[in-house]
């Protein structure tokens, strides 16, 4: 175990493209809308609200809380609807952990506009005037137990804001509910993730444990799970120009907690507005 | 795949073409319409572009649309140039002494593997026909009350 982990990791940073903006493929978009418009509207039942808060032309970053282990139906349906809205020839990028692109079977994604999480990409991105889409949140988010599933948590990750701050680019905080109650989460599986050495090795912090169709007991998530058809509502919310909000020299500090205060409002919103679990 | 719907309204043709003619008032009474903003400096008539899009199921579908034909008081066609692949038609025509006949059409293309495109294209054909139906019924109070006001 103790070889084999080390040399998976380095399998994994291999298998990971760092420059690879230009892997996205508006036809290939174009041509899968369609079943995941269907997937959205029929299994999902979902609601996106606001993506009229998106700026109309020019690069912005999204950040958004983060839901459904690594089946991230938040993730396909604001992709989606992003693509109907804007149409799927304005640029728009999803910053995604390392492990999600090493995966072949994931590799699809990588036309769809997901790309590594690297400073590198972000700002190139940014920088080419694309839309980018960011989950502070990540791995610790997606992985938080159910009776946390109304919880706005970005484990103190502040990145992004330096991220909008040098590229200068407006911020637009994206709330979705409903994503976490796609399987029964109980655990974030750190302590294991740490005994494993997953932590070191693959940069993974969480080893989620869920009881999930069709496996029962699910352990790490990692061949997926078939997602419960919770309803998901998502609400863009509007841009925030950072210099005009925060002045000439933003504290990242106080805009990191505006940001998450705002999503927590939001989300608290979505969820009174909720009256059954999954059912919506 | 088309749709179509069509209705009589008491009223003759330039009335109808009255509201259909200008592209400003589409949003009174195009139904499921969530966008509709014109896109350069043509507001009517032939090679006004508009920013369209309609709420099918949990999407905003549409893109930019043209007008590429613009005979008062009978035809009125139009034509996506991005977005979804899809294409419609007013067609008014006068039917007995009275009343006009008023017909729109609307064809689309949905992309990818052919069975699936096939059977999401008629589960959309739903929402877009009550879509169409209802824009129509409204059309037609809203030129029978202008008529009356008269």
């Amino acid at each position: 175990m103790g070889g084999l982990l080390p040399s998976l990791g380095r399998s994994v940073e291999r298998r990971v493209h760092h420059a690879d903006l230009g892997e996205r493929d508006p036809d290939y978009i174009r041509d899968n809308l369609p079943w995941l418009w269907l997937l959205a509207s029929a299994w999902f039942r979902a609601d996106v609200r606001g993506l009229e808060n998106i700026p109309e032309r020019g690069p912005a970053l999204l950040v958004g809380n983060h839901s459904g282990g690594n089946m991230i139906p938040d993730t396909v349906i604001l992709t989606m609807a992003f693509s109907t809205y804007f149409g799927a020839e304005r640029p728009f990028y999803q910053l995604a952990h390392n492990l999600v692109l090493a995966i072949p079977a994931l590799a699809p994604l990588r036309r769809f506009g997901t790309v590594a999480a690297t400073p590198e990409n972000a700002a190139g991105a940014l920088d080419a005037g694309a839309v980018l889409l960011v989950y502070p949140g990540g791995d610790h988010e997606v992985s938080r137990p159910v009776w946390e599933r109304n919880v706005i948590d970005f484990d103190g990750r502040r990145g992004f804001v330096r991220e909008a701050l040098d590229a200068g680019v407006p911020l637009v905080p994206v709330v979705s509910i409903g994503g976490q109650e796609t399987a029964l989460f109980l655990s974030r599986g750190a302590g294991l993730a740490r005994a494993l050495r997953l932590d070191r090795t693959l940069r993974l912090k969480t080893l989620p444990i869920s009881l999930a169709l069709p496996w029962g007991l699910n352990v790490g998530d990692f061949l997926g799970h078939l997602p419960l058809p919770a309803k998901i509502t998502i609400q863009v919310l509007p841009a925030i120009d950072l210099h005009e909000r925060f002045g000439p020299d933003p504290d990242v500090d106080e805009v990191f907690e505006h940001v998450v205060a705002l999503m927590q409002e939001t989300l608290d919103a979505l969820a009174a507005e909720r009256r059954l679990p999954v059912l919506g | 795949m088309k749709v179509s719907a069509s209705t009589d309204i008491a009223a003759a043709p330039e009335a109808v073409w009255a509201l259909i003619g200008d592209l400003r008032r589409w949003p009174d009474f195009v139904a499921g319409l969530t966008r509709w903003e014109a896109a350069g400096r043509r507001r009517s008539g032939l090679g006004a572009r508009y920013r369209a899009l309609m709420r099918i199921g949990s999407a905003d579908i549409g893109g930019l649309v043209e007008v590429v034909e613009f005979h008062p008081p009978a035809d009125l066609a139009w034509n996506a140039v991005t977005g979804a692949e899809q294409r419609g038609r007013w067609r008014l025509r006068p039917h007995g002494e009275d009343a006009t006949r008023v017909e729109l059409r609307m064809t689309y293309h949905v992309a990818g593997w052919a069975p699936g495109a096939w059977l999401i294209g008629r589960i959309a054909e739903r929402a877009i026909r009550r879509n169409l139906t209802r824009t129509l019924g409204e059309l037609a109070r809203q030129v029978e009350r202008d008529g009356s006001g008269r």
